[in-house]
């Protein structure tokens, strides 16, 4: 009887976006009398952080500062169609909706900054919310001003539309060819484990993740997902039943004391990187994450398992009972 | 990359403060003047007739406003993927004439409190003849097993088929020609969204005819959809609020809360509540129903993987819900990351009478990826092979034809294992450190 470790990996691939397609999300910029940029959504954040990212995006696109961009979401009447929060999806696609939405609302606003600062349009250059001429700086103008004089000398609108669709192909009937995915993010996961030989018991020690999800628009947040999606996903792979006696229905549980969960002291130590090798439409290169970081710690834990005590546990969630079960079939089968 | 200014920048959350202070507003925390509250009364058994349903003494229970019944439902089926060309209607938004699911919504109690509503709701007489249960997908696939399904069989029909297929090569000529054969089983068993915040509903009957509903779902649009249809009403009558949930995972994509709310605030006149109880959460909103795949490897005894057979077979429970997607999703992922010349894969959307499954985070690429790689270290330690060089040896690469027959593009996966190898400081040969995902040449 004894306390063995065992490291496992496991690398995975993870699509972007609803399966097939046909997703359209779409966004709607304008501008306010003194600068500031409105962002019409009807998305949702579920808490991946859709409100922080889609002004990051808008304001790089523009070249105001961050604060000076609102985004208004979760309203049907008050912004145009999105296909909703799921598959990874949002990132890429709304991402790219906001985007075309900004460069929009950017030419017009260029427009009436040309007509201000008598230049041409495509020699100037937005920056931390001052518009230069390129290669004279003393040649400028505020996007405050600019917006005053848009709204009140000009009568000019500056606003814009965006919208991003990856069209449904459909699938072969026969073959199932087809294409599913606007891009694939990846990673790999190092996982160790300590098994005890008596107890049956299944400790995760460590979980060493490298992602690569094309652009990482917030760095912390992209670790947000990573560690956890990886506590949901050690939470899948050793605790997790909606009926653990499966598949006999009963025991049903109904309540955080029967439904057996991760808590704060179970998170193992965690380390990760991240990787950024862009993609070919994703908006400055992303890629989806949010769903792929609960899904490789499933089988490094197992591969672990096998390192430490060689036996494979193939039926998860990983209980103690099935390890012991599966150490004293080796037992046998190794006489 | 060329580096940007703003975008790359961990700045902080937004929503952050406001969440960690108690400050950001959900659902729960709309109420207007007259509000009244709904509860749902449920199956209690998996299968049966639904005989009749007596909701006399429940309508009479002093504080009890209406009782909402499938008669009262214009449309009376929930199928949210019919615009997607999923079908036929399956799934009642209450049960009427039969029970497919212990849990199914049967009538909802309207009432002036949540306890009215409870203590009304134990009043409602149900008469039901209980037949045999189908709780497994091999009771399902069984010889004479039950047709629970009116169209004669319990899988989803993929034109005309009860699996979508993926195949590319020949497997059983890679079969023959493979130095060894490697097959392994892996199940999934049924989990969880558990959210921190459960699936909550206000819909308010407008002054002018409309209806506006405020929702935790995932898709506002979505919803909107799905309601107008369900209520017989052109979608532009319906305004959805919402966009700030507390934990989806995929539990908030079904539209299995507003039809009945909204339902209930048409037929008082009242706003109404719906706030699903923890136990709810857990016992009657979808799961992610249980997934078994088999694998069959033809491996040569270099490591190289040259044939894939996988046969996978899903729960999809009850009703059809998002589950004939899912399944199609899971089927297109089946093969992994690999560069395999010979794929067959048959995946099953299999129906039960259990809680139907439906998306939950990873949808569907989840079991694939844990039977992948867990089968990816099978044939490692039979080969006597390092788990990494198997991975390095068949990852594919950028230009390479993947079994759904498109090319390989935005290849990372060697990147990663690269990176996390160092991490790790494990020892790897040359050839793996070099190893690019461009580098295949064709």
């Amino acid at each position: 009887m004894a306390i063995k470790r065992g490291r496992g990996i496991a690398a995975l691939n993870y699509p972007t976006g609803m399966n097939l397609g046909g997703d359209p999300s779409q966004a709607l910029i304008y501008m306010q009398p003194t600068g500031g940029f409105v962002v019409k959504l009807a998305c949702t954040d579920l808490g991946q952080g859709l409100k922080t990212v889609v002004p990051q995006m808008v304001a790089e696109t523009l070249g105001v500062p961050l604060e000076s961009v609102n985004i208004e979401t979760g309203d049907t009447d008050s912004a145009p169609h999105d296909m909703g929060q799921f598959a990874s999806r949002s990132t890429h696609r709304v991402g790219n909706a906001v985007i075309m939405a900004a460069k929009e609302a950017k030419k017009q606003l260029l427009e009436v900054a040309a007509d201000e600062m008598e230049a041409s349009p495509e020699d100037l250059v937005i920056s931390d919310g001052e518009i230069f001429v390129r290669g004279v700086p003393s040649k400028k103008k505020s996007v405050f001003d600019v917006a005053l004089a848009a709204t009140f000398k000009h009568g000019k609108t500056v606003s814009g539309r965006g919208i991003f669709l990856k069209q449904n192909h459909g699938v072969d009937p026969e073959t199932g060819a087809c294409d599913p995915d606007s891009t694939e993010a990846h990673c790999t996961t190092v996982a160790d484990v300590e098994v005890d030989t008596e107890t049956g018991d299944v400790k995760v020690l460590k979980l060493w993740s490298a992602y690569e999800v094309g652009r990482a628009i917030n760095p912390k947040m992209v670790q947000g997902q990573i560690v956890g999606g990886s506590v949901m996903g050690i939470g899948i792979a050793t605790k997790e039943a909606s009926f653990p006696n499966y598949p006999q229905f009963d025991p049903h549980p109904g309540s955080f004391s029967e439904y057996m969960m991760m808590g704060a002291a179970d998170v193992p130590e965690m380390e990760s990187t991240i990787l950024e090798m862009g993609s070919v439409d994703g908006p400055f290169g992303v890629k989806g994450v949010g769903e792929m970081t609960a899904n490789s710690p499933l089988p490094a834990i197992v591969n672990a398992i096998y390192d430490a005590v060689g036996v494979w546990i193939t039926d998860l969630p990983v209980t103690p009972e099935k390890v012991l079960r599966a150490l004293e079939e080796k037992e046998l089968s190794d006489k | 990359m060329k580096q940007l200014g703003i975008v790359g920048e961990s700045v902080k959350r937004r929503d952050g403060i406001a969440h960690v202070t108690g400050q950001t507003r959900y659902v729960d925390d709309v109420s207007y003047p007259g509000m009244l509250w709904l509860k749902m009364v449920r199956a209690p058994v998996h299968r049966g007739i639904l005989k009749k349903v007596d909701v006399s003494k429940a309508e009479a229970y002093p504080g009890v406003h209406a009782v909402v019944t499938a008669k009262d439902v214009p449309n009376n089926w929930y199928t949210i993927l019919c615009l997607i060309g999923v079908g036929p209607n399956d799934e009642p938004v209450l049960a009427d004439t039969e029970i497919m699911w212990r849990g199914e919504p049967i009538c909802a109690v309207v009432a002036e409190s949540e306890e009215i509503a409870l203590e009304a709701a134990q009043l409602v007489e149900l008469d039901i003849e209980e037949l045999p249960p189908v709780m497994t997908v091999d009771e399902a696939l069984a010889e004479g097993a039950p047709a629970i399904k009116k169209w004669g069989n319990n899988t989803f029909m993929y034109e005309g088929k009860p699996y979508r297929r993926v195949f590319i090569g020949d497997v059983e000529e890679g079969f023959a020609k493979a130095d060894h054969i490697i097959e392994g089983t892996y199940q999934l068993n049924p989990y969880d969204h558990v959210p921190v915040e459960t699936q909550t509903c206000v819909v308010k009957p407008e002054p002018d005819g409309r209806l506006t509903v405020h929702s935790n779902t995932q898709a506002l649009y979505f919803t909107k959809d799905n309601l107008g249809i369900i209520l017989q009403m052109p979608d532009y009558k319906i305004r959805l609020v919402g966009g700030t949930v507390g934990g989806g995972f995929g539990g908030k994509v079904d539209v299995v809360i507003e039809p009945v709310t909204a339902i209930a605030a048409m037929k008082t006149g009242r706003p109404v509540k719906w706030r699903w109880t923890r136990t709810e959460e857990f016992r009657n909103s979808s799961t992610v129903g249980m997934y078994r795949m088999h694998y069959k490897d033809g491996v040569m005894n270099d490591g190289r993987i040259i044939a894939r057979q996988v046969i996978s077979y899903h729960d999809a429970g009850a009703y059809h819900r998002h589950s004939p997607y899912g399944v199609q999703k899971h089927a297109f992922n089946l093969a992994g990351p690999y560069n395999i010349p010979n794929v067959d894969i048959k995946a099953y959307c299999v129906y039960t009478n259990r809680q139907p499954s439906s998306a939950l985070r990873g949808f569907g690429v989840t079991p694939a990826s844990f039977a992948i790689e867990v089968q990816m270290d099978k044939i490692a330690r039979t080969l006597g092979m390092d788990p990494w060089q198997i991975r390095f040896l068949n990852a594919y690469r950028n230009g390479q034809m993947k079994a759904v027959r498109k090319v390989v593009e935005d290849a990372t996966l060697i990147e990663t294992m690269q990176a996390a190898a160092k991490m790790v400081g494990a020892e790897l040969p040359e050839w793996c450190w070099k190893a690019r995902s461009d580098d295949w040449k064709g």
